[in-house]
Order: structure tokens, then C-alpha cells, then sequence
């Protein structure tokens, strides 16, 4: 019966988007005053009721796999009764179906949301935004209800479930998918808006206004998301990197990128009523990076770890829906933006110069990822050859690009707006400048033989790091807005990760060792001792347990415990990897298989200042979440008519 | 004129990018995995017996002149259920098959045979999958073609269904040539 109830759901809030559709569109360009009242009473309500069922519907889908019901075909293929409970929720999206009924959830909450709240913007706007999010919603329905249904039956129910994939049970991964899909939505809501301003032709400080929050929004879901992905990919699949410029990266990376750039181009919008064709674009392309992440994962039209969902006929269907939307929209852009007037002019060196800046090297690295995600695919249809562009391309091309955007960035914030001095910048970048020397110096006398990327990291995060701080000197700290604090730590952030990959990618030390049992090796400041193998077994996994003890000088030893774990049900063998924190660094053990003279190996990783990685991408959210609570704050406090 | 241009050309550039990846959807690529070990002998192994009485699999069992199937499994794997009359059905069928039990203990072996059938000569025990990984193996089921001189020439990963037979069939006539 749940099932059933779930699907009636689903069906009931696809007909209310179709209603949100017809009835914004009503509202918004319907013949008539009369039909223009009844749309525009009707659209607000039909986005709530539809938000509202959508939800319902996903926890129905919830309700399903906590009870471990194996008589709907999604149950049984990706749970399984001994599952931990909080797996058994995860299990939920962990799946094709259930991860796109997520999506269509946060997208109907998300138009609800701005049906019930959204006041700043003209009713006109309004009606064409929620009209242009019911569109969007409907593609997703389509897809689900025609070719995804998560609620179909199973006859004769299975005995027992598949079980989801090992690799994806852990607490980091449970929680990853629905970051990153707020994070998505957030997104569609910014291009929703994009799409209701060309409409309504009123691109202007208003609609920035009414779009910064949720572009904020969804920057802070997709930077959790991406750090924490980082930081799972990295103690999970015990090959002690942290980013592999892996294309299901990519796919989340690259709408950061773009949302990154429409954080701060909407500023300008919303500040100066400036750039506006070209954050009307980067809102349209920020939500089209996560349609084209979504289908690049989800078609199987690119390999990678872990790529799920192999299947060219849903492929076809996302890729209709993004020629559907992202093809119209740009079709509109195209048509529209020439009708609307250019914005306030400025100087090139200014705030509003560094930001532009600031974007087009955004683009330019997005435009890197993208050619290099996509060059193996373009490759293969031109010549058949199948090829890979490795973290050798990523890194070359990124990185020097990267490095000039955070120079960039230490300026910016202590540039004026609409025109400055160049001497002055020079004057308040001096300390920064002076920190970045000292951080050459310091580094060239304590560590000579550093390659020259992880240098120039160095330097340039401390040198970033200071002027990140530097907005705050002079000011009163109790009166100084919240938004500048959120921009201070967040660029503070940025610093903090790049340190941490410049000091992981300059000082890490790697051992491939094989030792019997009481045998020990040296990384970095540690000594490892290897002192038992021992079989153990867990709720649905038997593994091989070693026990290593490692000792750093006379400190107090610490007990590590790697594991290679095997799992019958699907059967996969996964590396547990066991790390130990210190101030300074991670230890971050492996254990691999034994060798034909009955050693076992061990890869043994003494990684310096690593942890500083996602200490930054936490500052970086927190800094976002900050200028969030700020703005929203100082939008409540003035009143409505301001912005009408 | 040249403003105009110029708004339109991110819509070129995304219609450029769907006939790319509509090609890459409808021309799906070759995905099949081929292990390493394909062409190579079997890596020397001398394992203790895999259920009780059966005693002990030694990889030079293997080379007996006539091609046929190693499979890996193991009693507390599900997939193998399902393949275990399969099995059976190749055996009917005259195909010899050796088996190395995964992280087993003989007993749950036993258990395991006595309820989906034995289709089995040998079986050895590889309680750490050391010899599993040896051959390139990484879950079971998994299946080896090996010809008459312990070569492997074919891998078949995950179960042999009942659509696999021919297929199955037709490796090991090949790798009786």
C-alpha cells in the first residue's frame, strides 16, 4: 500500500507543476486581467502543494527501505535486511531512482520555498519564475514516472535484498549525495530566476538581490559536498590522494566553479547594477554544469570509479531534458539580452575590475575541466581511439590559473568600488606582500629542493592568507557587518586549502614496505610496527585486521588498525584505511596482500599539514553560511518596498 | 550586428556539446574488462582441500590435456547460488570443473554442495584469496577457461547464466584447438 500511496504522490504533485506551469504562465502573460488574477492566485499555492507531495512522496520511499520491504523492485536491488538502519536510509538515494526522486523533492521544497518567501522581486517576475522551476520539474517527473519508477513491485517479492555497494556504506557517503543534489537545486532556483529576468526584462539590482541567497545557498551544499567527497575519496579508497580530477569530480566540481563566479559577478549586480547580461549567463551555465554532471554520471557515457547507472535510454532522456532546458534558455538569452540596457560603468582597477577578473579566470579553469573531462569522449568520436587525460593535464593547466585567480583574490576585497588607485592597493597589499616574501624566504632555507608549483602554493597561501585578513584592519570587529566576516574567512579558507595541498603535495613521505609480524619501518617522524594479522568480521563484511603500532619519538604509541575487507553481497573487496591525526600531519596506513614469501604489505603515508585541505573547504562553507545568515539578516531588517 | 553574434554563440557551443555526446551515447564504446592474466599459465598453487575428503587442489591437476573450468565461489555468496545449476547443467554436458572455495571453511563447502549440487573434481581452499588474486580475480563468482596445458584463456566475470552456456561451450572448444 505504501508504495502505491507513494506513487499516487508522485503522480498528484507532477499534475500540480503542470498546473504551476500553465498558471504562472497564465499569470504572466495570460489575455486579460481576470485570467492573469486567477493565475497568479493559483501558481503559489499549486508550487506549495506540490513541494508538499514531492516530499511526501520521498518519505514514503524512505518509510520503504527502513522497513526493508523487498517487494519493490528498488528495495530489493539496493538493500538488504542486515544493513545498519542508517544505511538502509542512505540506501534510499544511493540508487539511481531514489537519488532522482531526491532531486525532484528538493526541487518542489525549493519552488515552495520561494512561492511562500520570495517578496523582493515584481509579482510579474514571480509568476515567470516559478512557471520557468514547475518546467524544470516536470522534465524530472517525466523521467521518474516513465522511466525510473522507484515505486514498481516485485513479483514474487525477492527472499532477501542485493545490498547496496560497499564502497558507498560509510556515514561520509550517506550524507555526500544529498549535499551535492541541495547544492544542484540550489542552482536551478538561481537559473529559474535567470529565466523569469529575461522574461519580465527586469535584470537588474532586484533580481541580484533575490537570486544571491540561493546561489549562496547552493555554494555553501556544493562546497561541504565537494570537501567532504574529497575527504572520502581520500581514507576510503586507501590510494591516499585527495583529488584524482576523476570525471564524477569533475561533474560536481564544475558547477562550483561556475557558482563561484556567480557568487561574486551577482555582488556586483546586486551593489552596483553592473555585469548583468553576464551573471544572467554564468546563472544559466551554473545550473547547466550540474544538469550536464548529473548526465555525465548517469548515461555511463564516461567511465570512472564510481559512475552508477549505466543505461544509454535514461542517458537519452536527461540529455533531451538538457537540450530542452539549457537550449532554451540559451535561445532566450539569446533573443532577450541585446533588449537589455547595459549597467553602471567602471574602471578597470576596482573592485568591480578584480571580480571580473576574478570570473573569467573562474571560467577559464572551468572551461580547462570541462575540455579535459570531455576530451576523451570528443577524442574517441573522431579518431576511435580511446585515451584519458590524467591529473598531469588537470594540473597543468588548472594550477597556474588557480594560482593568478588567489593573487587576484588577495587584492580584491581591498579594492574600492567603481575606481581606485593602483598605488594605494599597492600600499594596503604591502604587509600580505612582505608575509609572501618571508614565506619564500623560509621556505627555500628550510626545504631548498621543493618543486616549483608546491612553492609558489606555498608562498601564494600565506601571502593570500594575510591579505584575506587585512579588510578587517582598521575596522570596529563588533560592528563589522556579517557578510565581511563570511568573506574574510571564506578567502581565509582558500588559503588554508591551499597550504594544505602545497604542503601535501611538497613534503609527503610514501613507503611500500612488506614485514612479518614484530617487524618495524620508519615514515616521516614515526616508527610502525607491525605486530598482528588477525581475520575479523562485521555485520555484513569478514576482513584482515592488522595491528600496527606506531611511535613517534618518546610520545605514547598509537594503535592503527588497517583492514582489506571482503563483502559477499554484491562481492567487492575494499581497503579500510586507518590514519592518525597530529597536529602537524597524518599518518595514513594501507594494508595490501601478503607476498609468496608470507609478508605482508603495508603502504605507509606520513602526509604534513594534509588535514589543512578540508580545514579550508570547512572555513570556506562556514564563511558562506556567515555572509548567508548576513544578508538575510539585513534584507529582514529593511523594509519590502525598498526592493519593489 | 556583432553584439548580436557573439550572444548567440554559447548556445553553438552547447549544441556542438549534445552532437558530441549524443554520438557518445549511441555509439556506446567497448566496455568488456580483459584481465591481465589471459594468455598466461595459471600461477603455481598448492591448496588444502576445500570440504572434507576432497583433498588437495595442485595446479599442475590443471594440465591434463584437456581444457576446462576453473571456478572461483564461495558458500556464502548469493550469486553463486544462482549459478550452481548452471553448473551442474555444464557438467551434465561432459565439461570438467575445479573450483577454489573463497574465504570458506570445508564444512560451509560441504553444506553448500549437499544443497545447490557438486559439479566439482577438485576443490581447494584459498583462505585469504591470495591465489584468488593471483589469477587477476577480484569477486566471485569468477571463471577461468584453462586449455589442456594449464593456460588460462578466458575469463568470465560474475555468474555464468543459462545464456552463457553457448558462449562457455564455444571457449572451450576453441581452447581445445
Amino acid at each position: 500500500m505504501i508504495a502505491e500511496a507513494g506513487l499516487a504522490a508522485l503522480w498528484l504533485a507532477a499534475a500540480l507543476a503542470l498546473l504551476q506551469l500553465v498558471m504562472g504562465a497564465t499569470a504572466f502573460a495570460g489575455r486579460g486581467d481576470a485570467a492573469r488574477m486567477v493565475g497568479g492566485a493559483v501558481v503559489g499555492p499549486a508550487a506549495v502543494a506540490q513541494g508538499l507531495l514531492t516530499l511526501l512522496a520521498f518519505m514514503l520511499l524512505v518509510w520503504l527501505f527502513t522497513e526493508s520491504d523487498m517487494s519493490v523492485r528498488l528495495v530489493a536491488a539496493n538493500s538488504h535486511s542486515a544493513k545498519p538502519m542508517l544505511y538502509k536510509i542512505a540506501g534510499t538515494w544511493g540508487n539511481h531512482e531514489g537519488s532522482m526522486l531526491l532531486w525532484v523533492t528538493i526541487l518542489g521544497v525549493a519552488g515552495a520555498a520561494v512561492a511562500l518567501f520570495e517578496r523582493r522581486v515584481s509579482a510579474r517576475m514571480r509568476h515567470a519564475t516559478l512557471a520557468a522551476q514547475a518546467a524544470i520539474g516536470l522534465g524530472f517527473f517525466a523521467f521518474l514516472l516513465f522511466s525510473s519508477n522507484p515505486f514498481e513491485r516485485l513479483a514474487p517479492a525477492a527472499a532477501e535484498g542485493q545490498g547496496l555497494n560497499p564502497l558507498l556504506q560509510d556515514p561520509g557517503l550517506a550524507f555526500h549525495p544529498p549535499t551535492l543534489y541541495l547544492g544542484y537545486v540550489g542552482l536551478s532556483v538561481a537559473f529559474s530566476f535567470a529565466v523569469g529576468a529575461l522574461l519580465t526584462r527586469e535584470v537588474d539590482a532586484g533580481f541580484a538581490r533575490a537570486m544571491r541567497p540561493w546561489v549562496l545557498a547552493a555554494w555553501i551544499m556544493l562546497t561541504l559536498g565537494i570537501t567532504a567527497g574529497s575527504y572520502w575519496a581520500y581514507y576510503e579508497l586507501g590510494w591516499g590522494g585527495w583529488w584524482f580530477w576523476d570525471p564524477v569530480e569533475n561533474a560536481s566540481l564544475m558547477p562550483w566553479l561556475a557558482a563561484t563566479a556567480l557568487l561574486h559577478s551577482v555582488t556586483v549586480l546586486a551593489t552596483r547594477d553592473a555585469l548583468r547580461a553576464w551573471t544572467v549567463m554564468l546563472a544559466v551555465i551554473a545550473f547547466s554544469m550540474s544538469m550536464v554532471g548529473t548526465f555525465l554520471v548517469r548515461s555511463g557515457i564516461l567511465t570512472s570509479v564510481h559512475a552508477f547507472a549505466v543505461d544509454p535510454q535514461r542517458g537519452s532522456f536527461i540529455l533531451a531534458l538538457l537540450a530542452l532546458y539549457i537550449g532554451g534558455a540559451l535561445a532566450l538569452f539569446g533573443l532577450r539580452i541585446a533588449t537589455v540596457k547595459e549597467g553602471a560603468q567602471f574602471e578597470p582597477v576596482s573592485r568591480e575590475g578584480a571580480l571580473v577578473g576574478n570570473n573569467l579566470l573562474l571560467t577559464a579553469i572551468l572551461g580547462v575541466v570541462f575540455v579535459g573531462t570531455l576530451y576523451p569522449l570528443a577524442a574517441e568520436a573522431l579518431s576511435g581511439e580511446k585515451l584519458s587525460v590524467g591529473p598531469p593535464y588537470f594540473d597543468a593547466t588548472a594550477g597556474p590559473l588557480a594560482l593568478l585567480m588567489f593573487v587576484l583574490m588577495a587584492a580584491g576585497p581591498l579594492l574600492r568600488w567603481r575606481r581606485d588607485q593602483a598605488k594605494a592597493l599597492i600600499r594596503r597589499l604591502a604587509v600580505p606582500m612582505l608575509a609572501g616574501v618571508a614565506a619564500l624566504g623560509a621556505v627555500l632555507v628550510f626545504a631548498p629542493g621543493i618543486r616549483i608549483l608546491p612553492l609558489l602554493g606555498l608562498v601564494t597561501a600565506i601571502g593570500v592568507g594575510a591579505a584575506s585578513v587585512a579588510p578587517l584592519f582598521g575596522r570596529n570587529l563588533r560592528r563589522t557587518p556579517l557578510f565581511i566576516w563570511g568573506m574574510v574567512i571564506a578567502h581565509l579558507g582558500v588559503a588554508v586549502s591551499l597550504a594544505g595541498m602545497a604542503c601535501d603535495s611538497a613534503f609527503t613521505r610514501e613507503t611500500l614496505v612488506a614485514l612479518n609480524p614484530g617487524e618495524a619501518r620508519m615514515v616521516g617522524p614515526y616508527s610502525v610496527r607491525l605486530t598482528a594479522i588477525d581475520p575479523v568480521a562485521g555485520p555484513n563484511w569478514t576482513a584482515l585486521e592488522a595491528t600496527l603500532v606506531a611511535q613517534r619519538g618518546t610520545n605514547a604509541p598509537i594503535t592503527l588498525k588497517p583492514q582489506a575487507r571482503s563483502w559477499p553481497n554484491p562481492v567487492t573487496q575494499t581497503s579500510e584505511s586507518a590514519i592518525a591525526t597530529a597536529w602537524d600531519g597524518q599518518l595514513y596506513t594501507v594494508l595490501g596482500a601478503q607476498d609468496e614469501r608470507g609478508r605482508w604489505q603495508l603502504r605507509l603515508w606520513w602526509k604534513p599539514f594534509v588535514t589543512l585541505i578540508w580545514l579550508g573547504g570547512g572555513l570556506i562553507a562556514l564563511g558562506g553560511a556567515l555572509a548567508l545568515v548576513g544578508r538575510v539578516r539585513r534584507a529582514a531588517r529593511q523594509p519590502v518596498a525598498a526592493f519593489a | 550586428m556583432k553584439r548580436a553574434l557573439i550572444l548567440w554563440l554559447p548556445l553553438a557551443g552547447f549544441v556542438a556539446f549534445l552532437g558530441f555526446v549524443a554520438h557518445g551515447l549511441y555509439a556506446p564504446a567497448d566496455r568488456s574488462i580483459t584481465s591481465r592474466m589471459v594468455g598466461k599459465p595459471v600461477p603455481a598453487f598448492d591448496l588444502p582441500e576445500g570440504a572434507p575428503g576432497r583433498g588437495r587442489f595442485d595446479s599442475r591437476a590443471l594440465a591434463t590435456g584437456k581444457p576446462r573450468l576453473l571456478n572461483v565461489f564461495a558458500s556464502w555468496c548469493v550469486p553463486c547460488v544462482a549459478e550452481a545449476p548452471v553448473l551442474m547443467e555444464l557438467k551434465r554436458r561432459g565439461v570438467e570443473i575445479d573450483a577454489i572455495a573463497i574465504r570458506d571453511r570445508p564444512q560451509d563447502v560441504a553444506g553448500f554442495l549437499a544443497r545447490h549440487g557438486d559439479p566439482y573434481r577438485h576443490i581447494g581452499s584459498d583462505t585469504v584469496s591470495r591465489v584468488q588474486l593471483a589469477m587477476g580475480s577480484s569477486g566471485v563468482p569468477e571463471t577461468f577457461v584453462v586449455d589442456g596445458r594449464g593456460i588460462i584463456r578466458h575469463q568470465h566475470i560474475g555468474d555464468i547464466r543459462a545464456e552463457n552456456i553457448p558462449d562457455i561451450l564455444a571457449r572451450l572448444d576453441e581452447a581445445a584447438r
